[in-house]
């Protein structure tokens, strides 16, 4: 037998990668000198012994050759000797992980002989030369019960032909050496992934709750992991063993602490969030440094997750940031402030607990953040004790003392940029709600005039002017901001592509504060597909500038918006922003779309101004004369009003057409900017039916860059009754060389069924 | 193949023997030793033989002065690495057992403080084992040699090759007698006179 393969192998080492043959020379030479050396018995074993563990190699590294070596792997399967067996064993189960003609012949022809083997290592009387305390060659066992895994995995006819065996080898091993718990650990997981019999599942789970409780350190690893995988299958029968498992989050040992709060994750649902929250966050205060920051990010998710209602989430937040707030990512607690905005009835209670909080925590740097951000926003309800709840104890919270907190948190040495951003805005909105404090707050930024910073320094200007020379605009400038949506916040940050969609009145589609960059860098040349323009190069300060001041300005456009003060009209005509009442809130989002100029630094007012004009839509010609009056001064505007004869025009292009669908694309370019082409995109239906959940995506080569702005509407109404219109900004950096073209692709619902056109553009004019 | 690790406090972590199973560049093995010794040797006593690392598992046993290391694959079966260790530590016990007159010639009076070694096979990708490193405290370095060879008796490529003592022992025995007899033959008169007349 030794002949038949290793010449065999011998052979492949000759003609194959001069590689493998270094390689394996070295095992060939090996099974040649045991060869010379020993009598024949052995010599057979051992040349058998390495020649497969060689065969193990090659297979790796050239997995076609497997199926020269299935017969031969299958004759070593009935040797006697426990080395070629457990080498062979081997062999089979590396090779039907490679290959699934091997699998497939292994499983027809093997299974019964290997259940046999195992059945008689099993039942063997005591051999010396393989014993390991009381259990016969204990490798032996795990190698094969490994094999039977790999064949019975996705097979019901296979894994019934082992079940008998796995039973016995379940039941009958002892489990009081580490050598019978191997075995036993080995058959667990056998059963877990081979097809379903219930009987063999409960021997399988009991054997688990056993060694979970077991005092071994490394038994109680191990049942861990193997939970994992059985709450996949079983959770119910995890679910019992939950307080066991909490127990070992807080155990002293790093590696079973880690597992414990991996399992304890998969454990939690609805049901149980609340406890299980309570305990991990009660644990949270004791444990160690470095477990702390795991810890804090499993608790955060989970309270994401499943929190059943809205003041409990902001609780458990508030505790947590107190707790360990430095270790609480950016992305958590932006989400926190979106929920709170989205929680218009928790306002006040929210602002209030954040202020207790703060009292006690102020060296966690995001519960300050948070803190001052909510306690900028809605000062007066802090201060007024509006939205009292049942549950809270009354506080009194004067005016004096919520400045006193944000003028805490800026002054502090540790505070870093970010805070004192957010603490520099807070005192903006604190000054318009609270008028009497205005000089004092006033001085508290003037003293920031001075930062070595730029960004507070422009900051500290800015607000400074607002304060003294603006006061008719102040407080339509900090009114209260608009609910951030949470689904697309959340489907941003999941990375996936957000809707080009803007959402329904009164909910803003946009990203919320200082979330700037993209999730997915790589993926924006080629699929640029926001919709709300994800600025590529900011840093996160420039951008809550932006956002926040941004978005600040933004409520009063909303269609169906309340409270429009007559101050609002009068900034909107002043910075050209406003757009015709009736239009839906895609308007400032362009506003907010162009991230890119943000490196400009003509201050404020050009920041605000620089974003993209109004809509789609034509928007009316005095606003944009007047937008361009006041951009006159400064650098490009972005965008221009659709049909504008400034620079070259192109012919508008029939860009998709369909049976039931029809693009348009007109475009325009900005003077002096000849690489940008500005397209609108203008949708009409052709069908009877009406559209909804349009969504329109589009996907450039490399050397393009994409902008979507977000469409004028998801619905399109039938027969051309209406049409949807979107912003495409492409940018070219081949100009000249090489023209346009596009991949498109459209969703929508038409009748109730989801409907998905795809196709190409090539019909760019040239020279844009 | 021995490189020694320092470890910042008395207890010395010398490492004396460490077989790859994978490609590494030398720079990364030193890196890998320096790594895996500062998070063994600083594990309590009675915590589990485990230790997640790069999203591998260390598996490690301590016998008196002695760490045996092996890193492994997530889905490897941990209780079996601490059975393979103990094969291992079996054999070799067994083997210098044979010879404890060197023991006592090289060893004893050397009189060496409590110098932790750490054997570390580890496994990268889908073999078991990517390296070990052997260390071992009191033994001369002539008995690192022998060392190597059983390791390699019972572990080729990372995979166990044999799990019977007794054969190993026989195998090793026998290379023993056939360096013996080949040493022989070279220091043997006629040898040399052929040597000479060449």
């Amino acid at each position: 037998m030794a002949r038949d393969l290793a010449p065999e192998v011998e052979r492949l080492l000759q003609f194959r990668d001069p590689n493998i043959r270094k390689k394996f020379s070295g095992y060939a030479l090996a099974s040649d000198v045991t060869k010379l050396r020993h009598p024949e018995k052995v010599v057979n074993c051992c040349c058998l012994t390495r020649a497969a563990l060689c065969t193990i190699r090659i297979i790796k590294k050239v997995p076609d050759l497997a199926e020269n070596f299935i017969n031969p792997a299958a004759a070593l399967l009935k040797e006697k000797h426990h080395g070629v067996l457990i080498t062979g064993v081997q062999l089979c189960t590396d090779m039907c992980k490679v290959s699934t003609e091997a699998l497939e012949y292994f499983r027809k022809k093997c299974i019964d002989g290997l259940v046999k083997v195992l059945k008689d290592l099993a039942n063997s009387p005591y051999a010396p030369e393989y014993d390991v305390s009381g259990i016969t060659d204990p490798f032996l066992h795990i190698r094969l019960l490994k094999l039977l895994h790999v064949l019975g995995q996705g097979d019901a006819e296979a894994s019934d032909a082992m079940n008998d065996i796995l039973a016995q080898v379940a039941t009958k091993t002892e489990s009081n050496k580490n050598a019978g718990n191997a075995i036993l650990y080995e058959c667990v997981a056998t059963i877990m992934s081979i097809e379903d019999n219930g009987g063999l599942r409960v021997l399988a789970v009991n054997i688990l709750g056993r060694f979970l409780s077991s005092r071994d350190n490394n038994i109680r690893y191990v049942a861990l992991n193997m939970l994992m995988k059985a709450i996949s299958l079983d959770s119910q029968a995890v679910q019992r063993h939950r307080a066991t498992i909490l127990e070992c989050v807080k155990d002293s040992d790093a590696s079973i602490r880690k597992r414990a709060l991996e399992l304890v994750y998969l454990l939690v649902n609805e049901s149980n969030v609340k406890a299980l929250t309570k305990e991990l966050v009660d644990y949270l205060e004791v444990s160690d440094e470095e477990f702390k920051g795991d810890l804090t990010a499993k608790i955060c998710s989970i309270v994401e997750k499943f929190s059943p209602e809205k003041i409990w989430y902001i609780d458990q937040m508030v505790k947590v940031l107190s707790e360990a707030g430095n270790y609480v990512k950016d992305e958590v607690w932006h989400a926190l402030i979106i929920v709170i905005t989205n929680a218009s009835n928790l306002h006040g209670y929210t602002a209030r607990a954040l202020y207790k909080a703060v009292q006690t925590a102020g060296e966690q740097e995001t519960l300050v953040r948070v803190a001052v951000w909510c306690i900028g926003e809605y000062g007066e309800m802090l201060v007024s004790n509006a939205g009292m709840l049942d549950v809270e104890d009354p506080i009194t919270v004067t005016e004096a003392d919520a400045v006193d907190v944000v003028e805490t948190a800026i002054k502090r040495h540790s505070s870093d940029l970010t805070t004192r951003a957010m603490c520099l805005i807070a005192l903006l909105k604190l000054s318009s709600r609270f008028p009497s404090y205005s000089k004092r707050i006033n001085d508290i930024i003037l003293h920031q005039k001075g930062s070595l910073v730029l960004e507070l320094q422009q900051r500290a200007i800015e607000f400074n002017s607002i304060i003294e020379k603006h006061e008719k605009i102040r407080s339509a400038l900090v009114e209260r901001m608009p609910v951030l949506d949470e689904a697309t916040y959340s489907g941003r940050r999941a990375g996936s592509m957000p809707a080009a969609v803007s959402t329904s009145q009164g909910a803003l589609p946009k990203m919320p504060n200082g979330v700037a960059k993209p999730t997915s860098a790589p993926l924006v040349d080629l699929l640029d597909l926001s919709s709300d323009d994800i600025p590529a190069t900011s840093s996160s300060g420039g951008d809550f500038l932006q956002d926040l001041l941004g978005v600040d300005l933004s409520p009063s456009s909303q269609g169906t918006n309340q409270t429009q003060k007559s101050g609002t009209d009068v900034l909107l005509d002043l910075l050209s922003i406003g757009t015709p009442p009736a239009q839906s809130s895609s308007s400032m989002l362009d506003m907010l779309s162009s991230g890119q100029d943000n490196k400009s630094s003509e201050g404020m007012i050009d920041k605000l101004a620089s974003p993209s004009a109004p809509s789609a839509q034509a928007s009316s010609p005095v606003a944009s004369s007047s937008m361009m009056d006041l951009l006159d001064g400064f650098g490009p505007s972005p965008s221009l009003p659709v049909a504008e004869t400034n620079g070259p025009t192109y012919p508008s292009i029939v860009a998709f057409e369909s049976g039931s669908l029809k693009m348009t694309f007109n475009f325009s370019k900005e003077p002096g900017n000849l690489q940008t082409t500005v397209i609108e995109a203008q949708f009409a239906n052709k069908s009877p039916d009406i559209y909804s959940n349009f969504v329109f995506q589009a996907a450039v080569p490399k050397f393009l860059q994409l902008q979507l702005d977000p469409a004028s509407s998801n619905t399109l109404p039938a027969s051309g009754n209406g049409s949807i219109t979107q912003k495409l900004r492409i940018s070219n950096s081949q100009h000249g060389k090489k023209s346009l073209v596009m991949r498109i692709r459209i969703s929508y619902k038409a009748n109730g069924k989801d409907v998905l056109e795809e196709g190409q553009i090539n019909n760019f004019p040239g020279g844009l | 193949m021995a490189s020694p690790v320092r470890g910042g406090n008395s207890r010395q972590g010398k490492v004396r023997l460490t077989k790859w199973y994978s490609p590494y560049s030398q720079k990364e093995r030193t890196k890998v030793i320096r790594e895996l010794s500062g998070m063994i040797l600083s594990r309590g006593p009675k915590l589990c033989n485990f230790v997640e690392w790069r999203g591998y598992k260390v598996v490690y046993k301590r016998y008196a002065s002695l760490y045996f290391c092996m890193c492994i694959d997530q889905d490897e079966n941990e209780l079996e690495i601490l059975e393979i260790i103990h094969h291992f530590v079996e054999i070799l016990d067994r083997y210098f057992g044979s010879v404890c007159e060197l023991d006592l010639i090289f060893n004893f009076h050397k009189a060496l403080c409590y110098e932790l070694s750490i054997i570390l096979p580890v496994a990268l990708g889908r073999t078991r084992i990517i390296y070990a490193l052997f260390i071992y405290g009191s033994i001369a370095s002539m008995a690192f040699q022998e060392a190597y060879y059983i390791l390699d008796e019972i572990l080729i490529a990372g995979e166990l090759q044999e799990s019977s003592k007794k054969t190993v022992a026989r195998l090793i025995a026998a290379q023993d007698s056939l360096v013996e007899a080949a040493k022989e033959q070279e220091s043997s008169i006629s040898n040399m006179i052929a040597q000479a007349t060449k």
